[in-house]
C-alpha cells in the first residue's frame, strides 16, 4: 500500500510530528520492516520519530483512531523478529529519545530515553564508578528500551539477574493514550508488580518512554580466567562444578573449537586454538572472596583436565571479552549466514544437551558454533549456512526445531534472553499449556484490551479464550 | 476461596470475609538437586523447613526465614526482608509457579531454568499479589550459597556516606540518628569491610533493631510531619513507622490496571476476596 500526503492517517500522523519524523519512502518502510533476525516479509506502515512522550501519545491516538496496530521498535537488533511489523502497523521508532535524563549516583539510579545505547549509559556513568550491569553481546548498538522489551540477559547476568532486576520503575504510554509510571525509582512501590510483568512482554502492552534503571557500582576486585579443555565435556562439567561448589560467579562463558578458531582468526585474543573448548570465568567483588573463588575455580578446571590462564591485567581481560564478544563478526569468514539459537538448560545438563547439539547438525549436515552463557544453562548454538544453497533453510529450520525440543525435554525453556517474538510463538505450546497461555492472554488484554500493541507476536493464535481481534491476525507468508 | 499459609501476615492488604473458604498449598520439597542451584518445593512448606533443606547443601534462597510462615505465604505477600539492598528482591527469587486459576484450572508460569524469557513474566505479577490472581500451589526458587561470614555493626553515622563507602552491605537501616549496616561474604572481606564501618562510627551489634509496625514507601516519609519512630531500609524505597501515615495515592491509569488485571484473572472475584494488592 502507497501511503500519501491525504491519507488520513498520515495527516492525523502529520499533526503530531512534523513530516521529516513522519517517514513512508518505500526503503525506509522497507528497513523498518526488519530486524537483525532471519525473518523477512514484514511490512512496516508510516514510521514515526516521536521525540516526546507527549508525541509518541499522539501517534498511539492517531493510530487507534484508524484502527491501526502500533509496533513500538528500538534499535532493532532483536533475534526473535519481536520487532519485525505485520500488516503495515504504525512503527514507533526509539531511536530519537536516546538521552540521559538524570543520574542520583547516591541512590543508584538513573533515568534515560528508550533509544539510548546500552553501551553509551555504561560510558556514561564510568566517571561516578558506576555501571549498568545487563550487558547483551550487542550491547555497542541495542537500546535500553529494546533491552526492556526482551527482558535481554548478557554475560554479567549470572550472578546480578537479567534486565528486570535493574529496572526500577517504566514510563509506558498505554494503547488508550494514556501515560503511566509503573514501578517506583525509588525501589518500592505498593500494589502489583506492573513493572516486573512490563518488562520482557516484548511491545505488546505498550511503548516505554522512559525507564528508571537500578546502576551497579564497580567492583573493586575483578579475577578472569581463561580455561582451556581437550573436550566439550571437560568444559561442560567444570562449568557445572563451579556452580554445585557455591560459586556464583559475575560470568562463566563457553566457546567450542570452531568459534576459537574463527575468533582467534579475526582478533587475536590468544585462545588455544589446540583447544575443544575454551571457558571464560570471571569473578568479581571484594578482594578477599574473589582470590578465593578465582583459586577454587582453577583448582576445579585442573582436576578436570583443564589448563588455566589469569588475566595478569586490565588489557588482557579486555582482550579475552573482545575475543568473547567479537564471536558473531568472526563467522562471517566460514559462511555468509548464521541462524542464532537460544535455549536454556539446568545446569546439571549441559554436557548432555551440547552433545545432542553437535548430533543434531551431524544429521542435518550443517555446521555448528557454540559461544554461551554457560554458568546460567543459555545455550546459543549457531547454525551457519549459505542462503543461496537450495533447500538449506528447512534443515536450519528442522535442526533448530531439534534443538529446542531437545532442551525442553531435559526440563529447559524456550528462550533465555532473545524473547519469542516470532521466532518461537509457534513453539509456545511445547512449553505451555492452553491454560499457561490463556493466563499470558490474560496479562495481554488487562494492559491493551484491543490488542493494538505489536500484534501476531508471542502467543500462538488461539491462545486467546477472547474473540481474536481483526489487528491480532497475522498474514500468510510471514516466514521468510 | 483463599489459601492460608502460617497466618503470620494474614491482615495485610485487607480481611477475608468470614464465609471465605480456606484451604492450604501442599507442602514439603519436591525436587532439590544442589548442583543446579534450584528447588521446588509445595507452596504450603513452612519456611523454615524450607531453610533448613537449603542449609544442609550450603545453600540458601532470598526469601524471609520467619517461624510459622510458608514459602507461598512468604511470596504471595512479596514483602522483601531487610536484606533486599544486597541480595536482590524476593520477587525474584520465584523462577517458576503452578497456581490454581479463577477456573479452577492448573497455569504454569515461567520456567524452571535461572534464566528465562519465554513469554510474558507472570511471575512477578503473581509475587506480591496476595493470592488475588490465582492460589500458589508449587514454586521452584532461584537458591545462592551460604556467606561463610556475617556481622551487623551500628552507630550514628551518616547512611549515605557509608553505602558511598562499602561494596555490597546486604542491608543499610537509618532510623534518623542511628545507622545498621549487616555485611556478608568471605571471611576477610567482611572484616575489612567491618574495619570501614568501624572508621565511620559503627560497632559491632548483636542484630537489627525491631521494626516499626508499618511498611511504607520512602516518600511517604519525606511527604509527612514526622510522628512516631521510623527505620528506613536505605536503597529499597522502603521505610517503616510506629504510627500509620497517609501514603500518596497511586494514579488513575495504575488503579485501572489492577482493576482490569483482577477482572482478567478473576472475573467472579472468588480469589482471596476482600484483599487488595496496593493496600498492603
Amino acid at each position: 500500500m502507497k501511503f500519501r500526503k491525504a491519507d488520513p492517517l498520515m495527516r492525523d500522523l502529520r499533526r503530531v510530528l512534523p513530516s521529516d519524523r513522519v517517514r513512508v519512502a518505500p526503503l525506509e518502510r522497507s528497513i523498518m520492516g526488519r530486524d537483525a533476525s532471519i525473518f523477512e516479509g514484514g511490512r512496516a506502515g508510516p514510521v514515526c520519530f516521536p521525540i516526546s512522550t507527549e508525541e509518541v501519545q499522539g501517534c498511539v491516538d492517531a493510530a487507534r483512531r484508524h484502527g491501526r496496530a502500533v509496533v513500538p521498535r528500538g534499535a532493532g537488533t532483536g533475534l526473535a523478529g519481536g520487532a519485525v511489523p505485520l500488516e503495515e502497523p504504525v512503527v514507533v521508532v526509539a531511536t530519537k529519545m536516546n538521552r540521559l535524563l538524570s543520574v542520583d549516583a547516591d541512590q543508584r539510579v538513573a533515568w534515560v530515553q528508550p533509544g539510548m545505547i546500552n553501551l553509551d549509559l555504561s560510558r556514561a556513568l564510568a566517571p561516578y564508578g558506576l555501571h549498568y550491569a545487563p550487558d547483551p553481546s550487542s550491547q555497542q548498538v541495542c537500546s535500553l528500551g529494546g533491552n526492556v522489551g526482551t527482558n535481554a540477559g548478557g554475560p554479567h547476568c549470572l550472578a546480578l539477574g537479567v534486565t528486570s532486576a535493574h529496572v526500577l520503575a517504566a514510563e509506558v504510554v498505554l494503547m488508550s493514550g494514556e501515560s503511566v509510571v509503573l514501578g517506583d525509582a525509588d525501589g518500592w512501590t505498593p500494589g502489583l508488580d506492573l513493572r516486573g510483568a512490563y518488562v520482557g512482554s516484548e511491545g505488546m502492552l505498550g511503548i516505554t518512554t522512559a525507564i528508571a534503571v537500578r546502576l551497579t557500582r564497580n567492583p573493586p576486585a575483578v579475577e578472569t580466567l581463561l580455561l582451556a579443555f581437550d573436550s566439550v565435556d571437560a568444559a561442560a562439567q567444570t562449568v557445572s562444578a563451579v556452580i554445585a561448589d557455591g560459586i556464583v560467579p559475575a560470568a562463566i562463558e563457553m566457546m567450542d573449537k570452531n568459534i576459537i578458531w574463527a575468533v582467534e582468526n579475526f582478533v587475536g585474543a590468544g585462545f588455544p586454538t589446540d583447544a575443544a573448548a575454551v571457558v571464560i570465568v570471571e569473578v568479581d567483588g571484594l578482594p578477599g572472596g574473589v582470590a578465593a573463588e578465582a583459586d577454587r575455580v582453577a583448582e576445579l578446571a585442573v582436576e578436570r583436565g583443564g589448563s588455566v590462564r589469569r588475566a595478569t591485567d586490565d588489557e588482557e581481560r579486555a582482550l579475552i571479552w573482545k575475543g568473547r564478544k567479537s564471536a558473531f563478526g568472526a563467522i562471517a569468514q566460514i559462511k555468509p549466514n548464521y541462524y542464532l539459537h537460544d535455549t536454556v538448560v539446568p545446569r546439571t545438563r549441559l554436557a548432555e544437551v551440547m552433545n545432542q547439539v553437535y548430533e543434531i547438525v551431524d544429521e542435518h549436515d550443517l555446521q555448528v558454533m557454540n559461544v554461551f552463557h554457560a554458568g546460567d544453562g543459555n545455550l546459543h548454538p549457531l547454525l551457519l549456512y549459505d542462503a543461496r544453497e537450495p533447500g538449506i533453510m528447512e534443515r536450519v529450520h528442522a535442526a533448530g526445531s531439534a534443538i529446542i525440543e531437545a532442551s525442553l525435554a531435559v526440563g529447559g525453556v524456550l528462550s533465555g534472553e532473545h524473547g519469542i517474538g516470532i521466532e518461537k510463538r509457534d513453539f509456545m505450546p511445547l512449553m505451555f499449556s492452553e491454560a499457561d497461555l490463556d493466563a499470558q492472554a490474560r496479562l495481554r488484554r488487562a494492559f491493551d484490551p484491543e490488542e493494538m500493541a505489536n500484534p501476531g507476536k508471542v502467543l500462538p493464535t488461539g491462545a486467546s479464550c477472547a474473540e481474536v481481534n481483526a489487528l491480532g491476525k497475522v498474514p500468510e507468508g510471514v516466514w521468510g | 476461596m483463599a489459601v492460608v499459609g502460617g497466618r503470620t501476615q494474614w491482615e495485610i492488604g485487607g480481611q477475608c470475609p468470614e464465609e471465605t473458604r480456606l484451604v492450604r498449598a501442599p507442602a514439603g520439597v519436591r525436587g532439590f538437586d544442589p548442583a543446579d542451584m534450584t528447588i521446588r518445593v509445595g507452596a504450603g512448606t513452612p519456611v523454615e523447613e524450607l531453610d533448613a533443606a537449603l542449609a544442609e547443601a550450603g545453600q540458601r534462597a532470598n526469601l524471609p526465614v520467619s517461624p510459622g510462615a510458608t514459602v507461598g505465604g512468604v511470596l504471595a505477600v512479596g514483602r522483601d526482608d531487610l536484606h533486599a539492598l544486597g541480595r536482590g528482591r524476593l520477587r525474584d527469587a520465584l523462577l517458576e509457579v503452578v497456581y490454581v486459576g479463577d477456573d479452577g484450572r492448573l497455569v504454569t508460569a515461567g520456567g524452571p531454568t535461572v534464566k528465562n524469557v519465554s513469554g510474558f513474566d507472570l511471575c512477578r505479577l503473581l509475587a506480591g499479589s496476595l493470592g488475588t490472581l490465582g492460589l500458589l500451589g508449587e514454586v521452584i526458587l532461584r537458591t545462592w550459597p551460604r556467606p561463610a561470614a556475617q556481622q551487623w555493626l551500628a552507630g550514628p553515622c551518616d547512611p549515605v556516606e557509608l553505602r558511598r563507602s562499602m561494596y555490597w552491605p546486604s542491608s543499610i537501616l537509618w532510623d534518623g540518628e542511628i545507622t545498621w549496616v549487616h555485611l556478608e561474604g568471605h571471611e576477610s572481606d567482611v572484616k575489612s569491610e567491618a574495619e570501614l564501618a568501624r572508621s565511620l562510627g559503627c560497632e559491632p551489634t548483636d542484630g537489627p533493631p525491631p521494626l516499626p509496625a508499618y511498611r511504607v514507601p520512602t516518600g511517604a516519609l519525606e511527604a509527612g510531619q514526622p510522628t512516631g519512630s521510623y527505620l528506613v531500609q536505605i536503597g529499597t524505597g522502603m521505610a517503616y513507622v510506629s504510627e500509620p501515615r497517609p501514603i500518596p495515592g497511586p494514579g488513575p491509569a495504575v488503579v485501572t490496571l489492577h482493576q482490569r488485571l483482577k477482572s482478567e484473572f478473576d472475573p467472579r472475584g472468588r480469589l482471596n476476596p476482600g484483599r487488595d494488592p496496593l493496600a498492603a
